[in-house]
């Protein structure tokens, strides 16, 4: 089954008109079944133009009525981008993924409101995105890195989620789904959920789970898994080396009153039955350890 | 992006928050006229630097005469005022705050932050003023009151009384701590504030609630909105080389070792410095090239890494995705060319294109020490930097 998206989601790109909503539509369209799922595009200012065939409306909700489109990935410039996501919520679709890098935490404090109680799902905001190997990529990873398997892969980070992915295929190792969530301190999806997904989803046997410091997200994962988890986790946590009060790149990446180290990470994910490494080269070789 | 103190109670009082009278100088003499003209008997004399803890490491005097004034204004200004926040080496004071002194009754803690966990805003108080809030936090955490504040109603009446009232503000003063505390979330809420803290609150002999000190950070990613903070930035008060990295959009931190790290990505930069350490390394700063590196930005964090004296080699790793492996190495070769490379330099290359940009590294007729994965990568950025110490 995999997690979120597969052959048949719908998906619309809010920001498609944009240099790198083009390129990243385009990269995701000739990936497995992108020509089939990538139906739709968002310009309030462009409606009824198209992009390389695919159609671009005046907003989320036509974009929607006219094609069925349920997954909608946005690419929109930070100063706009929290209202994409609220456009996206209040059209009711299944799933939404941010790649914008960049969004004031005060805009996202409010988006994160008002999605109280509505079905939408948040990937991000500044994340690579999602995929699901030979079915289907939303995002900006390279597609060609992957392969269809039985691994999921879930991470705060971009290239480390790469690096996570190429060790796994250095081992034979396919993935069901690879996630970024992004590395921002208000955001969609934590680990906890997408551990929640991968627990029920009949195509994954294990979870590769790359963290970073900052935060406790990952520490609030560990202690589900302890309870819940029928299939074995594998861990790394990056920022080690990493000196307090300095944030590292991403805006959630910092160690501030004593909290959020990758020590203490580490610590916890352990102590409830996650196999961890400290060393990033050594990911696919402890995830192939717990099968 | 952090702002002085003098900067951030000028803020607050457009919010209606009460401080002392007070004038930001940047002399003695300037500090002798800025306390006649504030007038009384008493003034604080106070070093206007980023970091905290700035009165324990004798930032912070009291003055009784304009003599005193002129006396600790002349220690103070361009002392290297060493806190637990400025790290060891210091920060030198180029600015002075004089205030009008205050008659102290009882001191409070008061905060805000983002909190992950809730995605709400935090109010923290504590009837612990002055303390280290980290400290109290750890050893007494019963003391520490919070409330999650509703970003669409903002900080109600009901829960800034409760709060004034659990942490201690006698009942009378209670309406001036509403005041207070609903400016302050305010002023959080519209400048984009990534942290605010009011430590101490003070509950003068008067029975006023002022805000005795004031500490603002704000979130970089919002700066686009608020030109008016971006124009309090004081470069003084920054690293030189991390405003040069800005400069080029990189994202340079440095560190006490002597490998230099080039990677794309914040997480795979942590990692990399992980890796180094794990190996029996030292890295020397942690660099994210972005998503988007070109020729130049490389070229540019190499002259970066080159100006640190205890270098002795650079790592760089480089997981290609949008970004192409030969770009990089093209930048890579060109880095090298332009800046006269005198450490050893060990590349690792991944994902797209990268048979190509191994070529172009090895027809480049540079010294390149080229590794096959990560672990290889540190393992020879580890040794080439012992063995070029030792040399």
């Amino acid at each position: 089954m995999s997690i979120l998206i597969n052959r048949n989601s719908r998906v619309m790109t809010q920001g498609i008109t944009g240099k790198t909503g083009q390129f990243h539509t385009r990269m995701c369209r000739d990936y497995a079944n992108g020509k089939e799922c990538f139906v739709a595009g968002v310009n309030p200012r462009k409606p009824g133009e198209d992009f390389e065939g695919i159609p671009v409306y005046a907003s989320v909700k036509e974009a929607k009525q006219q094609t069925g489109a349920n997954v909608s990935v946005i690419y929109v410039p930070p100063p706009f981008a929290a209202a994409a996501i609220d456009e996206a919520v209040e059209a009711e679709l299944d799933l939404v993924i941010c790649i914008t890098e960049g969004i004031p935490v005060r805009d996202m404090l409010r988006t994160r409101y008002k999605m109280q109680g509505k079905k939408t799902r948040l990937i991000g905001p500044n994340c690579p995105g999602i995929i699901t190997p030979d079915e289907l990529k939303i995002g900006i990873m390279p597609g060609y890195i992957h392969k269809k398997g039985r691994i999921g892969v879930v991470s705060r980070s971009g290239t480390l989620t790469y690096e996570a992915v190429a060790q796994l295929m250095a081992l034979g190792l396919g993935q069901s789904t690879c996630i970024g969530i992004g590395g921002d301190p208000v955001n969609g999806l934590k680990h906890l959920d997408v551990l929640q997904l991968f627990n029920d989803d009949d195509e994954t046997d294990a979870v590769l789970m790359v963290g970073e410091i900052g935060g406790t997200d990952e520490e609030d994962c560990a202690r589900w898994v302890k309870e819940n988890m029928r299939k074995p986790v594998a861990g790394f946590i990056a920022g080690v080396t990493a000196p307090p009060g300095k944030r590292m790149g991403h805006a959630g990446a910092i160690i501030s009153g004593g909290k959020g180290t990758a020590q203490e990470k580490l610590e916890v994910m352990e102590s409830c039955g996650i196999k961890v490494t400290r060393n990033p080269a050594e990911m696919g070789k402890l995830l192939k350890s717990v099968l | 992006m952090k702002i002085h103190e003098y900067q951030a109670k000028e803020i607050l009082r457009k919010y209606g928050v009460v401080t002392p009278k007070g004038i930001a100088c940047f002399s003695v003499d300037e500090a002798v006229s800025a306390a006649q003209q504030l007038g009384g008997e008493v003034w604080a004399v106070k070093a206007q630097i980023y970091a905290g803890g700035r009165g324990k490491g004798g930032g912070v005097k009291v003055a009784r005469s304009l003599d005193e004034v002129r006396q600790r204004a002349g220690e103070i200004l361009g002392m290297r005022l060493v806190t637990h926040q400025t790290g060891p080496e210091g920060q030198v004071v180029h600015r002075l705050f004089i205030e009008q002194g205050v008659s102290i009754e009882k001191e409070f803690y008061v905060g805000m932050v983002v909190d992950r966990g809730r995605q709400r805003v935090c109010l923290m108080a504590s009837s612990e003023g002055g303390m280290e809030i980290e400290k109290v936090a750890a050893e007494t955490p019963e003391k520490i009151h919070k409330v999650f504040i509703d970003p669409i109603a903002g900080l109600s009446q009901q829960q800034a009384e409760e709060v004034a009232l659990k942490i201690g503000i006698p009942a009378q003063s209670v309406p001036q701590a509403v005041t207070l505390l609903q400016g302050l979330y305010q002023a959080f809420d519209e400048t984009d504030s990534s942290l605010l803290e009011i430590n101490p609150l003070t509950l003068t002999a008067e029975e006023q609630v002022i805000a005795l000190d004031a500490k603002m950070n704000f979130d970089d990613n919002a700066l686009f909105r608020h030109p008016e903070i971006v124009a309090l930035r004081d470069l003084d008060e920054e690293d030189p080389v991390e405003i040069e990295a800005s400069k080029h959009e990189l994202s340079y931190i440095p560190l006490d070792g002597n490998i230099g790290c080039i990677v794309n990505g914040a997480g795979l930069a942590m990692a990399t410095m992980d890796i180094i350490k794990l190996y029996g390394g030292n890295p020397a700063n942690f660099l994210d090239v972005g998503g988007g590196a070109t020729a130049e930005k490389v070229t540019e964090a190499f002259k970066l890494m080159l100006r640190n004296p205890k270098l002795q080699a650079i790592l760089v790793n480089i997981f290609g995705g949008i970004m192409k492996c030969d770009v990089i190495a093209q930048g890579v070769v060109a880095a090298a060319r332009e800046v006269q490379l005198t450490v050893p330099l060990v590349v690792r290359l991944e994902g797209t294109n990268v048979e190509l940009g191994k070529k172009i590294l090895a027809d480049s007729g540079l010294t390149i020490i080229s590794a096959e994965n990560m672990a290889d990568a540190a393992q020879k950025a580890v040794s080439a930097a012992k063995a070029k110490l030792s040399s």
